[in-house]
């Protein structure tokens, strides 16, 4: 017996999968469930995470529905999957929240902080109001760099703390030793195996979406979308390092490395988002778990309102519009830092863990050492 | 919308596998192709849904076959599984056009993969399509589509217009309507009459009333009783079909493949008067699978009992239906209503008659019984350690083998003996050309895809002409 409705589906759906095993080419869920016999709630949830929603085992699949069987792996785990995010939040109060309103919180947070930037700034100096402001230190004028910092220095660290316990408490729920994430041959093909996407393929023809035609899109999307941010992070990394070991402070030149990597990762994180976006719309209802549309719609729009808010103010910071374009952007960022332990976001962390996870234990079987 | 008034080049009848390679062969031969699929779009494809691999020739291992599996090792094993029942000619030549199938059916989209978890002893012979049969299937029919196939669903074919062994015209159902369908070719790849239980019973009897059906309920047979009104000659024994043991819980049709069982080699098998009655260890499973569902058939009320104990539990690929479970066999026989007394009394004998010896399902093993009629001449292992297990099975049709003789061009020959001017014939609606009775893993695919490659090309040639 399980702990939800979702996890006893989940279970019959797998000993279906387990007796067919047409799909096993297909990614990595269906060779791990190969692994066992019986699934506990933290084997289905392993295999929640670890599926990256192709599509193409319900598509295969002869029982999917109408056939009396309706096996709808894709649907099942995706729900598992959003429930086991609510299960492993940290503080428990905040689970479930984003799943309902995801989108209207992070809007309401990112425009109450930008407002709140903007009005102190603007209670302290009214110049910036109306101010043009050029030359290094610019920004500044708007808000100290150090109150900056400090102020996402703090949201930062609050979402990598709320983050890590939920890592932890998925950890426990799988079962894993804490060694896990230390073996560095399964760190190694897990990243390669998240950074390719390699499971986002239907097994090599590209995943399913709007219909039985299968393509790459929704994988070439998520590249310009994940290493969009990457590029934006390693910007303001960047940048970082220049304003305390160089003391060059923020805007630069155009040239100059934070803005060119900027530029270019916020150029993906357009593009990305825009079409995960598209796709996600065109996508058959009969993959969708509804419920969780709105947390998903929540984190694609604040990475593309990031970006959107972030190449305006490089297009724009020579004019009176920088002030409130600067706010905007802190805004936005602010949070999506905060919002990160509690939506979408969660996504990337777990099936990362998960994929390590899948790693050890493909090791584990080629070494010959006992699963069960 | 597809144009229902013009003149096609070839009509086929069928959406499966052999009607796909029938209507993508014909299509890049020049033709234009219309297909006939009587099922609605998701079950499309009739049994091919459920399938998983496909039997080719080939003379070298591959990325996914294990080994070299020759035409003649192909032609051994057919004779082996069909007691010498094939038309030798036409086999041969399957056998032979089978290994270009292996390159062919991936220009047409469809993806193999190495054999499947829990499938041993078919690496070497068989290629599993990557994904199943449905993927085979979505594959086939987004490249006919690409090529200008056209293709509706839901199209049943209710009588064809046939003069003198020469293909006129179908009449099509539309709604109440009946519309005629013209070509200058007919490919009949329509399947075999399985999922019709009034057919099978009139040879049967009420005893077709306990099978249940693997695959696709749309296999009516309407196709194949249409040709053999007309004139077309009629090839194989009408109680021959690949049947198969499946556990007796699963539905009536379209159970699939797992509803199978593969544990009968760990234990022994009993009727519903707790008597054994086959060799269960006579040979390795792949090779013996095919059997049960005729052995089955043939006990009374049609059903049987795989009986097995907790050292075998974990010995095979996990099933959808639990077995069901006792702490003695006397238990274990009033769950079933069957006689607990002589149920113990026959693995009583069982057990005693059992021979020392290493156990190695892999392989033909050394562990026999000694003085049991009938004997389990390996894996034979003492059921005695609680707690006891037991699958209720039924024979499980997969197709039947009565069908349209057809020449090594797919033709159809009439009942005269004379080809037909443009019909042919492909997959189960012709299997029992080749397939006498018996059955070997994956060769119902080859007769699909090698007859539908051939049909395909010749009606287009055919209609050129």
């Amino acid at each position: 017996m399980h702990g939800t409705k979702t996890l006893e589906e989940a279970d019959r759906l797998m000993t279906v999968c387990n007796s067919c095993r047409y799909c096993e080419g297909l990614c990595a869920v269906f060779p791990a469930m190969e692994m066992r016999r019986a699934f506990s709630d933290g084997d289905l949830n392993y295999f929640a995470n670890l599926c990256h929603a192709c599509g193409a085992c319900y598509t295969d699949c002869q029982f999917s529905p109408p056939h009396e069987y309706n096996v709808n792996v894709p649907k099942t785990l995706a729900i598992a999957r959003a429930e086991s995010w609510a299960a492993y939040t940290w503080p428990r109060a905040f689970s479930g929240l984003f799943a309902r309103n995801g989108l209207a919180i992070s809007l309401i947070a990112a425009l109450s902080v930008a407002a709140f930037i903007f009005g102190f700034a603007a209670v302290t100096d009214r110049q910036v109001l109306l101010g043009i402001h050029t030359g290094p230190g610019a920004f500044y004028a708007l808000m100290p760099h150090n109150t900056i910092a400090a102020l996402f220095g703090a949201a930062l660290l609050y979402a990598i703390v709320a983050l890590a316990m939920g890592v932890r408490a998925f950890w426990r729920d799988i079962g894993e030793p804490v060694d896990m994430l230390t073996d560095p041959g399964s760190l190694w093909q897990a990243i390669k195996d998240a950074g390719s996407l390699r499971y986002l393929d239907g097994g090599g023809v590209g995943c399913v979406n709007a219909d039985e035609r299968p393509g790459d899109w929704r994988r070439i999307y998520h590249h310009l979308t994940f290493y969009g941010f990457g590029l934006c992070f390693a910007a303001t990394s960047v940048a970082t390092l220049y304003h305390y070991l160089f003391a060059r402070e923020a805007p630069y030149a155009w040239w100059d490395l934070p803005v060119v990597l900027g530029t270019l990762g916020g150029i993906g994180l357009l593009i990305g988002p825009a079409g995960l976006l598209a796709e996600k719309f065109k996508r058959d209802p009969a993959l969708v778990d509804q419920n969780s549309t709105g947390m998903d719609v929540a984190f694609i729009a604040m990475l593309f309102l990031t970006a959107l808010t972030g190449m305006a103010l490089l297009l724009l910071r020579d004019t009176a519009a920088m002030g409130p374009l600067l706010a905007l952007h802190l805004g936005v960022v602010f949070a999506l830092f905060i919002t990160m332990p509690y939506g979408k976001f969660l996504h990337g962390l777990y099936r990362f863990v998960a994929l390590v996870r899948y790693a050890r234990e493909r090791a584990q079987m080629a070494a010959g050492a006992p699963t069960e | 919308m597809v144009d229902l008034s013009r003149k096609y080049d070839v009509l086929v009848i069928g959406g499966g596998n052999a009607a796909l390679c029938a209507a993508i062969s014909a299509r890049r031969a020049g033709a234009s192709v219309l297909v006939l699929e009587g099922a609605p779009k998701f079950y499309r494809g009739g049994n091919t849904r459920h399938t998983r691999n496909m039997r080719c020739a080939h003379d070298a291992a591959t990325e996914i076959l294990t080994g070299p599996y020759t035409e003649q090792e192909f032609f051994e094993d057919l004779l082996r599984v069909t007691g010498g029942q094939t038309d030798e000619e036409l086999a041969r030549h399957m056998i032979a056009e089978s290994k270009d199938i292996l390159g062919w059916i991936v220009e047409q989209g469809v993806r193999w993969q190495p054999s499947l978890g829990g499938t041993l002893s078919l690496g070497r012979t068989n290629s599993f399509f990557l994904g199943g049969g449905r993927a085979m299937l979505n594959a086939l029919y987004l490249t006919a589509e690409q090529l200008g196939v056209s293709i509706m669903y839901d199209a049943e074919v209710i009588d064809l217009e046939i003069d003198n062994g020469m293909f006129l015209s179908a009449a099509l159902k539309q709604g109440d309507d009946e519309v005629s369908v013209r070509a200058s070719a007919l490919v009949a790849a329509a399947g075999g009459f399985e999922a019709n239980i009034e057919w099978l019973k009139q040879y049967w009897g009420d005893a077709a009333d306990n099978f249940l059906i693997r695959g696709t309920p749309y296999n009516r047979g309407s196709i194949l009783k249409m040709l053999l009104a007309k004139g077309v000659q009629e090839v194989g024994d009408p109680t021959q079909c690949h049947a198969v043991a499946i556990d007796a819980r699963a539905p009536k049709f379209d159970g699939g493949i797992i509803t199978r069982h593969d544990s009968v080699v760990f234990g022994i098998v009993v009727n519903n008067h707790a008597q054994r009655f086959y060799d269960e260890g006579e040979d390795i499973w792949p090779k013996r699978y095919a059997i049960w569902g005729r052995l089955v058939a043939a006990q009374p009320d049609q059903i049987a009992y795989i009986i097995f104990d907790a050292t075998s539990r974990n010995s095979f690929m996990p099933t959808l239906f639990p077995p069901i479970e006792a702490g003695s066999i006397a238990e274990l026989a009033g769950k079933f209503n069957l006689d607990a007394a002589v149920l113990e009394k026959t693995v009583a004998e069982f057990n005693a008659a059992v021979r020392p010896g290493t156990f190695d399902h892999t392989i033909l093993d050394d562990c026999r019984t000694e003085g049991l009629t009938p004997p389990k001449t390996h894996w034979a292992r003492k059921i005695e350690t609680p707690p006891y297990y037991a699958y209720p099975v039924r024979p499980g049709i997969t197709f039947t083998y009565l069908g349209t003789r057809v020449n090594r061009e797919a033709r159809m020959l009439m009942q005269n003996g004379k080809p037909s001017a443009n019909m042919f014939a492909a997959g189960e609606i012709m299997a029992g050309n080749v397939l006498g009775k018996g059955y070997a893993a994956g060769i119902g695919m080859t007769i699909g895809s090698v007859f539908g490659r051939i049909a395909g090309r010749e009606a287009a040639q055919n209609a050129r002409n």
